[in-house]
């Protein structure tokens, strides 16, 4: 997690907010990924899993005489004090502990297919919908009895402005 | 003891057959001897819904008579089933507070020391108890199910029938693939292996049960579907039955799943309350699909539309509960919930697949029946905006079951297993997370049919305006102020997301109390109480609605409290007497640490003064036990709740070098929101659940002398 206290702001005025907002948030699209030593301990540290079998992510393994989670935060803290990039530190991970080490599926291969599906999904059943509405609402109305019409446009909204109305709680 | 709990069990197995076959042999008679016209679902004279045909030959007579009697054994066979389970469970429990560790299970799962109400945990605490207890709710499901029978006497047979054919298959594996009464082999030791130290916590006499009785419960809606799909029934009658059960069962879910996740924050120690781990999800997935049949079961009443999809929703409610449990006890997906590796894997798996079989059967059969005029006169409806919302619900089930096999699949597909934790899930159910936000704010103010754009304009602006003002104020506010204010969204996705869900959830709360605010100053105004009672009376007259915006309240709280998780912050450190620790405002200085000695457990603890702004405010004493039966350790954290954070300390062992302890302190920001959020969305239940109140009568009086404006009356009833 960023040490917000370090990124506090000392910016008075509002106009002068924004543009801090806008900096910064140039900032860190272009500086993605170059954060302290500290920061990208914590965030890769939380993008891994403890390999003992607890099931929990490495930073967050408490067991007093863990025999994997020291071990692996020192290994990562070294990795990371080198200078090595995100990458090289997971694949490292990686080659020696196997993939499970990795707390997601990465975004690569079949690991891919882990996020697309549940999107592809999303949109498809979007998609779905947006036809079923389409599909329902052009559906003749049902057929009344004889002597009726349907009604419709203004006489219908001023029928359910008065249901309205007469129900209203 | 064992013998008489076996027999039981026995007992149980052939009254559950009994009231199986029979039942059906008494509705098969029924359909054959019904006349065509006879209506089903009508209270008839019959006991089990038989309809009486009106003349008949005297063999027709003899038969109806025959099956009605025999159908009426069938119930009653179901009856006595629960007392034939509640004996052998009650057995289970005697012979834990006996210490009988002749039997395995009590051998396995206690120990003479274990405290009492654990040793009456014990029944749930293991394989084979765990289903002895699934089975004895469900029989008493049964009970309560075909003693109110009179409401619909054919439905409510064949929705018996379908009980007695889910407890056959529990029965079946009780008796004779995971017996809780199976006999110890050889010397019986002295003393028994112990419960589980995670276990060992109050909570755990409570949540099993929710769970369970959550999980068992989605039967009862499942049976009454089946049914109604078998005999093909008319009308929604059956939907409003269905819909009580479903939200009693979804409130005990509710507060299960919860009071998990409130007991692995307060024992496993890691800071956290939702791992995301299989048997998690394994519970939220039928509270997910549950949760979007109560709301598009109100398309079907109002509207008579979604007739198919809501049959598939409490079909799959009903097996995705049985799929967790497969997932728990098969083993075939690593989990640190997971009982022991057993064959009953195979017996889920095979009634999973034949309850599909036996839905599909009959769904294709009579699926005529469920046909609908789907009529849609807007895009913007309350109509389209359920369609919306069952989408999204339903996506998020499938985005958990996805997360949950995907390492199967990626065996299966690449050779290898991948993990699937919480940085998955928070980048794939987060943002469908938020859209259901927006539809939980959205929905309740558009109208049934269509809704103007000009309404929608004037009920949405206000609410708009205060979330945007909120979520700006967030931003600009100083830190300093506390772990949420001061929020900068382009800083971490972690930060936009907290922004968007808590400006998300004031949206939700203004426009639930906008609801709240309209209809009470239309009472108000008509009836000149005071704004307070006038929306108690509001409240009091659609329950259901105004539970249901309770219900939405509860959840907005408690995704505050969700969104809290982007600003914990923990810290660890050795700590001897004297050292001192910061964390966030708190500043811990370590008084004293010392080690005590118990029957059941030995404990090391730590004396921690606290000090916020420079003065002393508390005193806190994490604990570390090793449990001496089952040789295991545990952690207690010690945990100082408040509106803002916790404060959440873990004793995590001593140094070896120089025995000085080390903790782990956690802040963990609007926590206890999340336990409030509960509460609001159980009470929000409850209140859905009594009955309306009735609607006030105007009567039209000619105006006396003086009395210028008569008050209106209200009815009696």
């Amino acid at each position: 997690m960023p040490n917000r206290l370090n990124l506090r702001s000392k910016l008075g005025t509002r106009a002068s907010r924004t543009v801090q907002a806008a900096v910064l948030s140039a900032a860190v699209f272009i500086f993605l990924g170059a954060g302290d030593p500290a920061t990208r301990f914590n965030e890769i540290g939380h993008q891994m899993m403890c390999i003992c079998g607890c099931n929990q992510i490495l930073l967050e393994c408490n067991h007093v005489g863990c025999p994997a989670s020291d071990g692996m935060r020192n290994e990562l803290m070294a990795a990371v004090s080198r200078g090595d990039s995100d990458s090289l530190v997971e694949q490292g991970f990686v080659q020696k502990y196997g993939p499970t080490v990795l707390a997601a599926p990465t975004t690569k291969g079949f690991d891919r297919a882990a996020y697309v599906i549940p999107f592809a999904a999303l949109f498809f059943g979007f998609g779905l919908i947006v036809l079923i509405i389409r599909a329902w609402k052009d559906r003749p109305a049902p057929a009344l009895a004889d002597g009726l019409r349907p009604v419709r446009g203004a006489e219908l909204e001023q029928f359910r402005d008065q249901a309205r109305k007469e129900t209203d709680l | 003891m064992a013998e008489i709990g076996s027999f039981a069990l026995l007992l149980a197995l052939a009254l559950s057959l009994y009231s199986f076959l029979a039942g059906i042999v008494a509705l098969v008679f029924q359909k054959r001897n019904s006349q065509p016209s006879s209506q089903p679902g009508v209270q008839t004279a019959g006991r089990t819904g038989f309809a009486p045909a009106s003349e008949g030959s005297s063999l027709a007579a003899l038969l109806r008579q025959g099956s009605e009697r025999i159908g009426e054994t069938a119930r009653r066979a179901g009856i006595v089933t629960f007392g034939a389970v509640l004996l052998a469970s009650v057995i289970l429990v005697i012979c834990a507070f006996r210490d009988d560790f002749s039997i395995a299970y009590i051998l396995h799962h206690s120990n003479r020391d274990l405290p009492g109400p654990y040793k009456f945990a014990v029944l749930w605490s293991g394989q084979e108890g765990s289903l002895l207890f699934w089975s004895l709710l469900l029989a008493a499901y049964g009970f309560v199910l075909r003693l109110r029978y009179k409401t619909d006497a054919r439905l409510f047979a064949y929705a018996s029938v379908v009980l007695a054919g889910v407890q056959i298959f529990f029965l079946s594996l009780l008796n004779f693939a995971a017996h809780p009464f199976a006999i110890v082999q050889g010397t019986i030791p002295a003393d028994g292996n112990g419960l589980n130290p995670l276990l060992q916590y109050p909570e755990m006499v409570i949540h099993p049960p929710m769970l369970y009785l959550g999980y068992v419960g989605f039967t009862v809606p499942f049976a009454f579907a089946l049914g109604a799909l078998i005999m093909k029934y008319p009308g929604e009658k059956w939907i409003h039955i269905t819909r009580r059960w479903t939200m009693v069962t979804w409130a005990f879910l509710t507060c299960g799943v919860f009071l998990g996740a409130h007991w692995a924050y307060s024992v496993l120690g890691w800071g956290g309350y939702w791992g995301w781990d299989p048997v998690e999800n394994a519970s939220l997935m039928p509270w997910l699909t549950g949760t979007a049949f109560l709301h598009s079961v109100m398309m079907q009443e109002k509207r008579g539309m979604l007739k198919m999809w809501n049959m598939w929703l409490v079909f799959a409610t009903f097996w995705l509960a049985i799929l967790g449990t497969f997932l728990t006890r098969s083993g075939i997906i690593s989990s640190v919930h997971a009982f022991a590796q057993s064959s009953i894997g195979d017996w889920f798996a095979w009634f999973l697949a034949i309850t599909l079989i036996v839905f599909i059967f009959f769904f294709v059969k009579n699926k005529s029946s469920l046909r609908s005029e789907h009529k849609l006169e807007s895009l913007v409806s309350r109509e389209s905006s359920f369609l919306f919302n069952n989408l999204l619900f339903v996506l998020l089930c499938f985005t958990v079951l996805w997360g949950t096999w995907f390492p199967k699949i990626s065996e299966l597909v690449q050779g290898n297993k991948v993990t699937v934790g919480a940085p998955f899930y928070n980048r794939v159910a987060i943002p469908v997370a938020l859209l259901l936000l927006i539809l939980t704010a959205v929905g309740p103010l558009l109208a049934w049919r269509k809704t103007s754009l000009e309404s929608l304009k004037r009920n949405f602006m206000w609410p708009t305006i205060g979330a945007v003002v909120v979520a700006i104020f967030l931003m600009i506010t100083p830190q300093s102020w506390g772990s949420t204010f001061g929020l900068k969204p382009w800083q971490d996705i972690s930060y936009f997301y907290s922004l968007m869900a808590i400006a998300l959830s004031v949206l939700v709360t203004l426009t639930v109390a906008s609801e709240f605010y309209r209809g009470g100053r239309v009472i108000s105004k008509h009836t000149g109480q005071s704004m307070f009672a006038s929306m108690v009376q509001l409240t009091h007259r659609n329950t259901r609605r105004y539970g249901g915006y309770i219900v939405h309240f509860g959840v907005v709280v408690v995704i505050i409290g969700f969104a809290g998780a982007a600003f914990n912050q923990d810290k660890e450190q050795e700590m001897a007497n004297g050292d001192k620790m910061t964390i966030g405002n708190y500043t811990l200085i370590c008084r004293s640490y010392t080690d005590d000695d118990g029957p059941n457990f030995a404990s090391q603890w730590a004396m921690l003064d606290v000090y916020k702004g420079g003065k002393q405010i508390d005193t806190m004493s994490p604990v570390r036990r090793f449990y001496k039966a089952s040789q295991q350790t545990s952690t207690m954290p010690d945990i100082r709740s408040g509106l803002n954070e916790d404060l959440y300390l873990v004793f995590e062992g001593l140094n070896q070098d120089n025995g000085h302890p080390i903790i782990k302190a956690h802040l963990n920001a609007l926590v206890m929101w999340i336990w409030m959020g509960v509460w609001i969305m159980l009470i929000g239940t409850v209140l859905a659940l009594v009955p309306n109140a009735p609607a006030p009568v105007r009567v039209a009086a000619t105006a006396r002398i003086g009395q210028p404006n008569p008050a209106p009356a209200v009815t009696g009833d």
